[in-house]
């Protein structure tokens, strides 16, 4: 069988298995979202919270809710690696630094898992499963419930009967419990779901254990370090909660986490899994699946163009050493080929999660710019868990906005009028990344220190620094500002100052969009909704979904171009 | 006027309609057309353009002004620089982008300011007669208060809006309407509202001034035109803040590009970078937008009708129900009679006869059209008044509710009477005559199809009978159902309104396939109706021009108020319609459909259009330093320099080529949502995609020839 219709079949298995669990796990998740009924270990969370899950929030509420919940995770993850050394069942490593503590906090309660650590060299067992497990549990539960309240947001007050929250029925204005929707998540669909993959990866090799480290002979007469862990539960999470931190360094590539063609095939199942089946959610709850069917084709064609995009420019790379291999062979697993590795760099790269089976730094340059514009289009095709959903209803919202005009109507989403105060904010959300990325970026080459950390330094022909450089600092900060968390693995990030900035560009990438999507959700739950008309634009339609993907290409497109060009392209096309 | 249940529709509507009321205007005329657009108007506008660029004025649209700012910086760099032809270049065709925007802007207020003029030598200074305790004073028109009595008399010009409390005149309202008959104003009833600048041509009125002077409503009137109350809609202070916002995102871009450009050895000249940064912005929809507004406002006026904001404009975009009053929109301002239908013993030319010859008395419109009836279907010539002797005419009066003539012909009397059922029942009764026993049925029936019967008696020899009954009924005007479909398509319900009774009413909105009626409405019912569809989420309008009509104008989103009504229906609605068509509420839904839809159509353009700046200017920024990005180069324009001049060429020309669509406005026809969705972004979004590359193409091969740059 070649390489490429090994790669096809394994993309058509991946989408059989989306499709079949896309419908009931869409309807598990509206319903978990809209039932009244609370389970007995939840009550006994919210006791122990101290949180009355059945108090309706209004959007400042929620946000305060999910800035208060998040800032006590920074700190606690934060002491937690500060405390390391005195710790026990820490394998001796000791207390990380203030800044890749900071670094890493960040990382991890934003959903992104940028490490500038080694894992199996720095964090011991209390930290990987008590503080990074954890958040990656939590955060992705953060993600899923700001998600939850937009779409309560378009939903209310239409779908007041059925959008109801610990048991009082939503009033309008509120967008529900944001402790209820926290603990709904991690408890009825992230646990549940991890418990069962988990098992999975088990038993197809994936340790999980709480032993030391090993020191083993090699066959060079070297010696080489293993750690044990609980990798498998780990694992399962990092890829269902679209975290991406991996237990080892080498993340999806270490054969403990990833043993298989079977299992990195399923790790991609994970990663794809929620993200997609929320859009059914998402239709489930406003009262018309095929508005979800929209979102959902709009996600889909992006996340298979770029993996055609990505297969064709991995196989298809010219030069001796790619033509003898068969393709961009670099960097990838033989165990996994370059049809899985491209499907999971994009599909991780589409998600926020920035876990790797192979390393992105080694892909062609177009590849390399395929995931870097995977994480610029805003993680929206499918996007993280939540994240990418809200992600993309606000850049449902900007082309409603534009094009709607064109039916001669002021613009109405899901019976929703987008006026002043709702572009306002959206047009505020699609500043922010943007912005992150490129000032932090900008800085890194204009600053006289940070350019230090680029290892590849080949001059192109002008004598300016090479167009990859430039590409690995760029990528840190698409990657930060984005919650993805994968990295060019050129670049020493482990600095005060990457630390530092790329900690802020994560913190500020993650939780002020969630401010405005927030403040969108309240605006667009007070307002009475607008009856459909032979006269309104139709957002089921698939000329409204091919208009979307029209509007995400061009408008975050053209943002990065000039970037792109100079990294990428330059790399890309030279060759 | 002939029945009970006409008298109950006169309290909803004038019986007097404006001389527009025929057939829908415009419909057949390829729906909203624009005002025509002349290129003198580029030149004669050409001042007000150069006084626009002063900041203050500029800051108001921001993307504009990111634009004047990089004119001003390019402009200083050419000048530390003389020796630098390409910054020159650049700086001029930058400093002619901004000209052309507000050239756009400008002729688009032109047009208004032309018609502001006319008005103005409508708003000559008057001197008013002021009563004061019934006695009469001289005091210029500019000294009135509220409350002040004035005295017009033939000839006068009417010194200030009011109401007419005290006589009947006839008045010329050409200056405000353009309309050169002239209309009757009198005391009491929905016909006493005067306007300020109109001139009386018969009799005498005493008038109540209603507004202060310089507010009345030609003043407001030419404010309107003017631009000068002009405020941002919602909807464009919405786009605005798109704009804006993705003008910031591209000076990010641009802004940051200079440290990666010197990481990869390809430092960039300020100048380039501005051109990169305006080519980038959306300064195609952030020139015409204003333009766009104005025109929009503007295309009403040509239709004669006054918006009081922009707001109800882009409202009337997205109505969703449309009430219409049945008389004068739906069906032809009056009954006609149809038929003349005969009881038994009587025939049909005895009928049309008595008939006839009754009616000669009755100047109401369903008086007249007996005759008319008669003369087309029986071949009964006209008799007038004058030419039958010994007749004694019975004049139609309402509290007679007949009309008819006392006639000795050859010695012997004969008594002729038609009119409403109860009426001639009654006098048929008195003179000691039977009523034919079918003649109640016959009525009924027709009342349930929908029409007004009208009896016919006689007295003669053989004493008192009824011959017969006239059928009355309401003509639908032509192509009114067509025009209800259409609504439909666009997704608009249309409600009728009538004072008739539920029967008749059903029967009309069944032919003119309106979607919904309201029969016997009163002002109550209206407003209750309006309210219920707000309740729901629509966007409502309506016309209306009686005093009771007010709190239901101010109700709905979208009130025209008709011009002949009184001050306070005019004070209450957001729109005035100087033609008192209440027809065109159809119009200008269109009008307000149209104006979104330029604004949609031009920012997709505007947006589309960056993709080809890109690839003109990207390569000719970096294919030095990276000669693969030289691949980029798809156009194969000749050189650096020509590229980014092209791409800056381009982005200052496309603003001219576009002014008379954002001035006419992009054609409109009444679709469905997918369908003009469909279109629009075929044309405007991928056409937008396409024509840059053709145009900057076509403009670098002129530069190239041009030695030096090629």
């Amino acid at each position: 069988m070649s390489p490429v219709l090994a790669g096809v079949l394994q993309l058509l298995a991946l989408v059989a298995a989306l499709a079949l669990a896309y419908r009931p796990l869409g309807d598990y998740m509206a319903a978990v979202y809209s039932s009244d009924k609370h389970l007995r270990v939840e009550r006994w969370i919210y006791r122990c919270i101290g949180a009355n899950p059945s108090v309706g929030m209004r959007w400042p509420a929620y946000l305060r809710g999910v800035l208060a919940f998040s800032a006590v995770s920074v700190l606690f993850l934060y002491a937690l690696q500060r405390l390391q050394g005195s710790l026990p069942g820490s394998l001796g490593f000791v207390s990380i630094d203030p800044d890749q503590a900071f670094n890493t906090a960040a990382s991890f309660v934003s959903n992104t898992n940028w490490q500038s650590y080694y894992g199996e060299q720095a964090m011991g067992h209390v930290v990987q499963t008590a503080g990074l497990a954890v958040q990656n549990f939590v955060s992705a539960a953060v993600g899923i419930a700001v998600a939850v309240a937009l779409v309560r947001g378009f939903a209310l007050p239409r779908a007041l009967g059925s959008a109801r929250a610990g048991g009082t029925p939503i009033r309008s204005g509120e967008l529900g419990n944001f402790w209820a929707d926290l603990v709904r998540g991690t408890v009825r669909i992230l646990i549940p779901i991890s418990i069962v993959g988990a098992i999975v990866l088990v038993a197809c090799g994936a340790i999980q254990n709480f032993a030391g480290i090993h020191e083993v002979g090699t066959l060079t007469g070297g010696t080489q370090q293993i750690n044990g862990g609980a990798v498998a539960s780990q694992e399962v999470i990092k890829e269902l909660g679209t975290n991406g931190g991996g237990y080892f360094n080498a993340n999806s590539a270490h054969p403990f986490e990833n043993p298989n063609a079977f299992t990195n095939l399923f790790e991609i199942f994970l990663i794809l899994l929620i993200p997609f089946a929320l859009t059914r959610t998402f239709g489930r709850m406003v009262g018309s699946v095929k508005q979800g069917y929209a979102i959902l084709a709009t996600m889909a064609t992006i996340w298979l163009a770029f993996v055609g995009l990505m297969m064709w420019t991995e196989f298809h790379g010219s030069g001796p050493a790619l033509e003898a291999a068969g393709g961009a062979m670099e960097g990838k697993e033989t165990r996994f080929g370059i049809g899985a590795s491209s499907i999971f760099a994009v599909s991780t790269t589409l998600t926020s999660t920035g876990a790797v089976d192979s390393f992105h730094s080694s892909f062609t340059g177009f590849g390399g710019g395929v995931t870097m514009l995977g994480m610029m289009l805003g993680e929206i095709a499918p996007g993280g868990v939540g994240s990418g959903l809200y992600g993309m209803l606000i850049m449902a919202i900007i082309a409603v906005f534009i094009a709607g005009l064109m039916v001669g109507r002021t613009p109405e989403y899901l019976g929703k009028k987008l006026g002043t105060r709702e572009i306002k904010l959206a047009a505020c959300y699609i500043l922010v990344t943007p912005a992150l990325v490129l000032v932090f970026t900008a800085l890194s080459m204009a600053l006289p220190t940070p350019p230090d950390s680029i290892y590849n330094t080949a001059q192109n022909a002008v004598g300016g620094s090479g167009a990859h450089g430039f590409s690995d600092v760029l990528y840190a900060f698409t990657s930060g500002a984005n919650n993805n968390g994968s990295a060019f693995a050129g670049l020493n990030a482990d600095t005060q100052w990457y630390n530092t900035t790329i900690g802020l560009a994560m913190l500020l990438g993650r939780f002020v969009p969630m401010v405005f999507v927030l403040a969108l959700a309240g605006s667009l739950a007070e307002q009475k909704p607008v009856p459909e008309t032979a006269g309104t634009l139709r957002t089921e339609k698939p000329l409204f979904a091919g208009l979307l993907v029209g509007t995400i290409i061009i408008i975050t497109g053209l943002t990065y171009f000039p970037a792109l060009a100079l990294g990428p392209m330059a790399e890309g096309l030279s060759s | 006027m002939t029945t009970e249940v006409k008298k109950q529709e006169t309290s909803m509507s004038t019986p007097t309609l404006a001389p527009h009321q025929d057939a829908p205007t415009g419909h057949k005329a390829g729906r909203v057309g624009g005002g025509l657009f002349d290129p003198k108007q580029l030149v004669k506008s050409l001042p007000d353009a150069f006084r626009k660029l002063a900041p203050r004025v500029m800051a108001k649209s921001p993307v504009m002004f990111v634009v004047e700012i990089g004119s001003v910086v390019s402009t200083v760099l050419a000048i530390k620089d003389p020796g630098d032809w390409f910054g020159w270049v650049i700086a001029i065709w930058l400093w002619l982008t901004v000209l052309f925007a507000n050239l756009a802007e400008a002729v688009a207020e032109g047009r208004g300011k032309a018609q502001a003029d006319t008005l103005r030598k409508a708003k000559t200074d008057t001197v008013a007669r002021r009563l004061v305790d019934g006695t009469e004073e001289q005091v210029p028109g500019t000294l009135l208060r509220i409350g002040d009595l004035v005295v017009c008399e033939a000839g006068d010009i009417i010194p200030g809006d009011g109401d007419v409390v005290e006589g009947v005149a006839s008045v010329d309202e050409s200056a405000i309407t353009g309309e050169s008959a002239p209309v009757i104003r009198e005391s009491g009833g929905d016909r006493s509202a005067v306007t300020g600048g109109t001139k009386v041509l018969s009799d005498r009125v005493v008038i109540k001034i209603t507004t202060k002077p310089g507010e009345t409503f030609i003043d407001r009137m030419i404010n309107l035109v003017e631009g000068a109350a002009r405020q941002k809609t919602p909807n464009e202070i919405a786009l605005n803040i798109l704009l804006a916002s993705l003008t910031i995102v591209f000076l990010l871009a641009v802004v940051t590009l200079q440290p990666f450009a010197i990481y990869a050895g390809a430092e960039q000249s300020l100048i380039v970078l501005t051109a990169l940064l305006v080519c980038l912005i959306p300064t195609t929809i952030g020139a015409l937008l204003s333009a766009i507004g104005i025109a929009g406002m503007d295309r009403l006026v040509q239709r004669n009708v006054l918006a009081m904001s922009g707001r109800a404009v882009e409202a009337a975009g997205d109505v969703s129900t449309l009430l219409l009053d049945k008389t004068g929109t739906i069906t032809l301002g009056n009954r006609q009679a149809a038929e003349f239908v005969p009881v038994k013993g009587a025939t049909e030319a005895e009928v049309a006869d008595a008939a006839q010859l009754s009616s000669l008395a009755d100047e109401t419109p369903e008086g007249r059209s007996v005759v008319v009836l008669a003369k087309e279907k029986y071949g009964l010539r006209e008799r007038h008044q004058g030419e039958l002797e010994n007749a004694e005419w019975v004049p139609f009066t309402a509290q007679t509710r007949m009309s008819g003539v006392d006639l000795t012909e050859d010695g012997a009397g004969r008594k002729v009477r038609k009119g409403a059922t109860g009426s001639v029942i009654a006098w048929v009764r008195e003179q000691g005559g039977t009523v034919a026993e079918d003649a109640d049925g016959i009525a009924n029936r027709i009342s349930e199809a929908g029409g007004t019967p009208l009896l016919v008696a006689v007295e003669d020899a053989r004493g008192a009978r009824v011959l017969g009954v006239v059928h009355l009924k309401d003509v639908v005007k032509e192509g009114m159902r067509e025009r209800f479909e259409e609504l439909r398509r666009m997704g608009i319900k249309t409600v009728m309104i009538t004072g008739d009774n539920p029967l008749t009413a059903k029967a009309i909105a069944d032919e003119a396939g309106v979607d919904d009626f309201l029969a016997e409405a009163t002002p109550e019912d209206k407003m209750t109706l309006i309210k219920r569809e707000q309740a729901g989420g629509k966007l409502v309008a309506m016309t209306g021009d009686g005093t009771n009509d007010a709190p239901a104008l101010a109700q709905a989103d979208v009130g025209v108020a008709m011009n002949t009504g009184t001050s306070a229906a005019k004070e209450a609605g957001n729109m005035v319609d100087l033609d008192s068509n209440p027809t065109k509420l159809i119009e200008i839904v269109e009008i307000g459909k149209q104006l979104l839809i330029t604004r949609g159509a031009l920012t997709t353009f505007s947006i589309a259009n960056d993709v080809a700046k890109y690839f003109a200017i990207i390569p000719a920024m970096f294919a030095v330093a990276y000669p693969g990005l030289d691949k980029l180069n798809i156009m194969g324009l000749a050189s650096p320099e020509s590229a980014i001049l092209s791409a800056v060429v381009f982005n200052a020309l496309v603003i001219i080529a576009l002014v008379p669509l954002a001035l006419k406005g992009v054609q409109y026809r009444p679709v469905s949502a997918d369908r003009m969705l469909r279109r629009n972004l075929g044309i405007y979004g991928l056409g937008g995609l396409i024509a840059p590359f053709i145009g900057i193409k076509i403009i670098d091969l002129v530069l190239s020839l041009i030695p030096g740059i090629g």
